[in-house]
């Protein structure tokens, strides 16, 4: 955009022109270009709060060796990257899965096999990755407040790194759960690789609700204390500490309203029995992974622009 | 190289360094420093407001030129931090347009940036790739930025255990290692102990000399007079004015009816 036409059209008209040329993809705003020895930097007026999204997207993705490194230290500070940490993720929710199963078996008053061991475990594992990226992700931003201070970068790889960590801490948990699936006289099955897009949903799920909480605690700074007790409720009202089947059809339906429903009962009915999922509870759980994003997703990114004088 | 604001005429465009233009930044804040929904939920039963806007910055238009070193001067709250932000793009204008040429690098206060409860090391590292640097560079500059701050054997220690004035030491020697073609910085020359601020200012020099733009926001007004060519007077919100660095000090003097002292130049 010249000089000229700037001064022809007024400041505000020119403005809106070179937005809708960066929006139309006839523009590389160079604004949001990462070259090394051209930089060019345009900032504009965020649009219904929210920056040009083809561009913020491409940075994103530019920086991602960021929410990487972020990740990588963050496991590194809580010392996760020693054989005891590690050792500590592994047992942190398998007791807390004996503590679940004892529990069970009391409230019921009557054994439950072990089979259901694997299923409860299997179930809280996959449940953690929504559980640690909403728990770290609510205070990546608030915990950033230095770097939003001091530096220009897209805040979404804040509670991407937190997503980041829970899905490293995820992977090394199913190693447990394949020992005691095998324990408990499961087998192999080709519907086990449901298991990985099954795997997929949750995460993106997961990613916009750290991205909402992540933006909300900006607001909020109390809500970190609210947020296990959320957790857990979601967690009980979850096909966890129950199968699916055991759950009455004429109230499946409300419990489809739960996001993480639908996904734990594909989970564990690909894992634990070894059958294909119910494409309907696929479906559902495709469309919760995606509304769940891209709620998460503008919520935050419209947020991010209060995030510098809200710290 | 004084260009007024009334009567200035803009450099060319390939000379421009920064180009601001009828910028104006408002944004909302909470009356609570940290606003919990404990305390928002009692607000809203006494009917109280939750939010204030704050109109930090009205209209504003200036042009820098590269290799110019411009201060901003003004008294606390006039807009000057919250102007910086934006050529920064850390906030981006509500109205109006800013426009930067090169790579910036920011001091924007100090010790930010960093968190404690990681070490120098990771936290030179997490900076550099926050604001785009490939880690390959990084590792190339990592020992320079660390001679000049003079911090070689706490690098791999948490900044927790840092004092403040190597917080400041190794924020600083981050900033002028970026390679940085535009130079943002809020109030932080006052870094480390006597000789290390000599050396902050040597190498301020040096930027300047190699044609370096450098935005300084201060209140001394011995760095604004030492170091800049130009400068901006911010009031409530307002460019006040736009000119010779020297001519804009002694305008503000005059506006704050106080008497300049050497502690001015100390604060450097």
């Amino acid at each position: 955009m010249s000089t000229t036409s700037a001064e022809e059209k007024g400041i505000k008209g020119a403005i809106a022109e070179e937005r809708e040329a960066i929006e139309g993809g006839h523009l590389v705003p160079e604004a949001y270009r990462d070259d090394e020895y051209a930089e060019r930097h345009v900032y504009l007026p965020h649009k219904v709060g929210l920056p040009p999204m083809r561009h913020y997207l491409d940075l994103v993705w530019k920086r991602r060796e960021f929410a990487l490194e972020l990740s990588r230290t963050t496991m590194r500070a809580k010392h996760f990257d020693t054989a005891f940490g590690q050792l500590w993720l592994l047992l942190n929710p398998l007791l807390l899965g004996c503590v679940y199963f004892l529990l069970i078996d009391l409230i019921r008053q009557h054994p439950r096999p072990i089979s259901f061991f694997a299923h409860l475990l299997g179930g809280l594992f996959l449940y953690q990755v929504l559980q640690t990226g909403a728990t770290e992700g609510s205070t990546a931003v608030v915990r950033g407040g230095g770097l939003i201070l001091n530096t220009a970068f897209p805040r979404t790889l804040l509670p991407l790194a937190s997503m980041a960590t829970s899905f490293k801490r995820f992977l090394p948990t199913m190693l447990v759960w394949l020992v005691i699936h095998f324990a408990a006289g499961g087998h192999l099955s080709i519907y086990m690789l449901w298991g990985i897009p099954i795997v997929i949903m949750v995460t993106v799920f997961a990613t916009g609700v750290a991205m909402f909480c992540a933006a909300a605690q900006v607001y909020f700074r109390d809500l970190s204390s609210f947020l296990p007790y959320v957790l857990r409720i979601w967690m009980y009202v979850s096909p966890i500490l129950y199968q699916w089947q055991e759950v009455p059809a004429h109230i499946r339906h409300w419990l489809l309203l739960n996001p993480m429903s639908s996904m734990l009962a594909s989970w564990s009915t690909v894992l634990n029995q070894g059958r294909p999922p119910d494409p309907n509870l696929i479906l559902i759980g495709t469309a919760w992974a995606i509304v769940g994003l891209v709620f998460g997703a503008l919520f935050f990114i419209s947020r991010e622009r209060d995030f510098a004088v809200r710290i | 190289m004084g260009v007024d604001a009334g009567t200035g005429v803009k450099p060319p465009l390939h000379e421009t360094s920064i180009k601001v233009e009828n910028v104006s930044i408002t944004y909302r804040t909470a009356y609570e420093k940290i606003p919990t929904l404990r305390t928002t939920l009692m607000r809203m039963g006494r009917r109280e407001k939750l939010v204030r806007e704050i109109e930090a910055v009205k209209d504003v238009s200036f042009a820098v030129e590269r290799g110019t070193v411009i201060g901003i001067v003004g008294a606390n709250g006039a807009g000057k931090s919250t102007l910086v932000r934006t050529i920064a793009g850390i906030l981006p204008p509500t109205l109006g347009r800013v426009e930067v040429q090169g790579r910036v690098s920011t001091l924007l206060a100090l010790g930010v940036g960093f968190n404690r409860e990681l070490s120098g090391r990771e936290n030179v590292i997490l900076g550099g790739l926050a604001a785009g640097l490939h880690r390959e560079e990084l590792e190339e500059k990592y020992d320079e930025i660390v001679d000049f701050a003079e911090l070689e054997e706490f690098m791999d220690l948490p900044m927790r255990a840092y004092s403040s004035g190597m917080y400041g030491r190794l924020a600083f020697s981050v900033a002028i290692h970026m390679d940085p073609d535009i130079l943002l910085i809020d109030e932080a020359l006052s870094v480390g102990d006597a000789k290390f601020r000599r050396k902050s200012f040597e190498r301020m020099r040096e930027l300047c000399a190699q044609e370096r733009t450098i935005v300084l926001v201060s209140h001394a007004f011995g760095s604004i007079r030492d170091l800049c060519h130009q400068a901006v007077w911010m009031n409530k919100g307002h460019m006040e004015m736009w000119g010779e660095a020297n001519d804009v000090v002694d305008h503000y003097r005059d506006f704050l009816g106080v008497e300049e002292d050497r502690t001015d130049k100390e604060d450097l």
